[in-house]
């Protein structure tokens, strides 16, 4: 689906990460948790491509007064880290967007009453907060939420206030433990004997370290990842990751945008950097 | 009154000149949702081999100024896959499916010219010969006449279906290759591909491509493109297919100026997936609103 969105709201949470509400389509409410959005930051050839960026939420405003429509929106969360990014955090409400999505595959929510284990590592918690949106509504769940300072941590509030437990950690100590996210994540899952299925989104480096976790522990493990990608729909083939048989004679590239951006870790080849 | 924005390459009438760019486009379905194929001239499938291409490491694209840099390495399905999963829906479609294929050696570029010959659903055929001819020491085709006559030669004696032949930028004389390509049996020349380029990350001292070097298309390309195309046109008697950066209705029109008979639209679907329909239905608004009958009178009428 393709849509003009009106800017609601745009504001810096955190230094350097912003997020921004949407009007939308209805339909746009049906987004799994998981997919992403093509932004289209303005109409002018410089930024080209379009910016992917998970669904952070999804909703509908109660109109303000009698007689008005309710209003679906969009909600994403982005990190400013190049001219695109830039420019989107300088657009004001009323601006227009470009909007191409939901695209790509959602999370498996698996099964109700099962501890669930989010783990994201920065602006990485963009598509795990309307999945905690859901999964809250039939199991319990955790937040393990990791950055380098406890600027990186975003939205902890709007976790907790879903009745999410947070942990968080910084690499500095700023907030937290110390050290990385993936020690706290296997504390937990030291306690409850390795119970429940892990949902990640966040650097390379931390979802390996995650899907690791998950091999050795034989706990079920989803990864959302990111990819650079022009189109958003599996014709550029830009950004591609490697499934779990890839070699050079049998290659087994996957769309991230189409066959995910969230995979079973285990079909993944993590060897690769 | 509805101008007449049909055009002829070779055997083939096309309902307007709009056509998709090979490797931007999947192999059609995907665009379903966001392209009435209807409403395009035709549409061309990513580049094919004999065998499924794994393509290069990751980063494969970056984006520059006004474009974007691929190094994709030809990933592809290959030809048993392409006849299996991707022709019955290029049945479905009423809109001329125009075959991508590429090879290593004339053999074989001839061997896929004569499977994608006898493949009803497939309306023509588009040569790509920007590869290393591994036979000839990784000469690339696209850069030398000689062996574009080659391969032209050896694809034009396995096929009956109009011959398309793709060139390459990346050249001192287009002019000479396009020549040496129509003398060896091309029905039509699609100029120009992707100009080869690269992008630097300062900081880690690093190419942003995995593979360095990748082709540059979208908007910044295309003054190249024009030129190109208008030299090209001028100096040979087959049609010339445009292609370099088309963004809108305008854009394509100035390559029909410069001498194109049709165009294909390229990074446009990236950045805006309905962007070939878009720029058909602008064309034929254009020239209604000019009182301009027919498109074809608009053929390099570029007054010098």
């Amino acid at each position: 689906m393709q849509f003009k969105a009106m800017i609601l709201d745009n504001a810096e949470v955190s230094p350097g990460y912003w997020r921004m509400r949407m009007t939308a389509p209805p339909e746009m409410t049906a987004a799994r948790p998981g997919q992403f959005v093509m932004v289209r930051v303005n109409p002018s050839i410089d930024p080209l491509i379009r910016r992917p960026f998970g669904v952070f939420d999804t909703g509908i405003l109660q109109p303000a007064y009698t007689g008005a429509a309710p209003q679906p929106y969009l909600e994403i969360l982005y990190r400013v880290v190049g001219k695109g990014t830039a420019m989107l955090s300088g657009l004001h409400e009323t601006d227009l967007l470009d909007i191409l999505g939901p695209l790509g595959t959602g999370f498996d929510n698996g099964p109700a009453a099962e501890e669930k284990l989010i783990v994201g590592g920065g602006v990485g918690l963009a598509p795990l907060y309307l999945l905690a949106k859901e999964l809250v509504n039939d199991s319990p769940v955790r937040l393990f939420a990791g950055g380098r300072t406890k600027d990186d941590l975003l939205c902890i509030t709007e976790f907790e206030r879903l009745g999410v437990e947070c942990y968080t950690a910084t690499e500095d100590g700023s907030l937290g433990e110390q050290g990385l996210v993936t020690k706290v994540l296997e504390s937990r899952l030291e306690t409850t004997s390795n119970k429940g299925r892990i949902f990640a989104c966040g650097p390379h480096g931390m979802l390996k370290a995650v899907a690791a976790i998950g091999t050795a522990r034989h706990v079920p493990c989803q990864v959302s990842l990111e990819g650079y990608m022009a189109c958003g729909m599996g014709a550029c083939l830009g950004c591609v990751c490697q499934g779990t048989g890839h070699s050079a004679e049998t290659p087994d590239y996957r769309c991230v945008c189409t066959e995910g951006p969230v995979f079973d870790a285990a079909q993944l080849k993590w060897e690769v950097a | 009154m509805k101008p007449d924005m049909s055009v002829t390459i070779a055997s083939l009438t096309l309902r307007n000149p709009v056509m998709t760019a090979s490797g931007t486009f999947g192999y059609g379905e995907e665009f379903k949702e966001y392209v009435d194929l209807e409403t395009i001239g035709a549409f061309v499938t990513k580049g094919l081999s004999l065998k499924p291409r794994a393509g290069n490491p990751t980063p494969r694209i970056v984006e520059t100024p006004g474009g974007m840099l691929n190094a994709i390495g030809l990933q592809n399905v290959g030809i048993d896959a392409f006849i299996k999963k991707k022709v019955p829906f290029l049945r479905s479609v009423n809109t001329p499916a125009i075959a991508n294929f590429f090879g290593y050696t004339p053999e074989e570029y001839a061997e896929l010219a004569a499977r994608l010959d006898g493949i009803p659903e497939v309306a023509a055929l588009e040569v790509n010969i920007s590869c290393p001819n591994v036979k000839q020491g990784g000469i690339v085709f696209g850069t030398d006449p000689a062996a574009a006559a080659s391969v032209t030669a050896a694809c034009r004696a396995a096929t009956k279906k109009p011959l398309i032949v793709k060139l390459s930028p990346n050249v001192t004389d287009i002019v000479e290759m396009a020549r040496a390509c129509e003398g060896a049996g091309a029905d039509a020349l699609s100029v120009i591909n992707t100009l080869t380029g690269m992008a630097i990350d300062l900081e880690r001292r690093k190419p942003v491509l995995a593979n360095i070097t990748g082709g540059l298309s979208g908007p910044a390309i295309k003054p190249v493109a024009l030129r190109m195309v208008w030299q090209v046109a001028k100096a040979v008697k087959v049609p010339v297919i445009g292609i370099g950066g088309i963004m809108s209705a305008t854009d394509a029109l100035e390559f029909i100026l410069a001498g194109a008979t049709a165009v294909q639209v390229g990074t446009a679907s990236f950045v805006n997936p309905g962007a070939a329909q878009e720029i058909a239905q602008g064309m034929e608004q254009w020239l209604a609103e000019r009182g301009i009958a027919d498109v074809r009178s608009l053929i390099g009428a570029l007054q010098e």
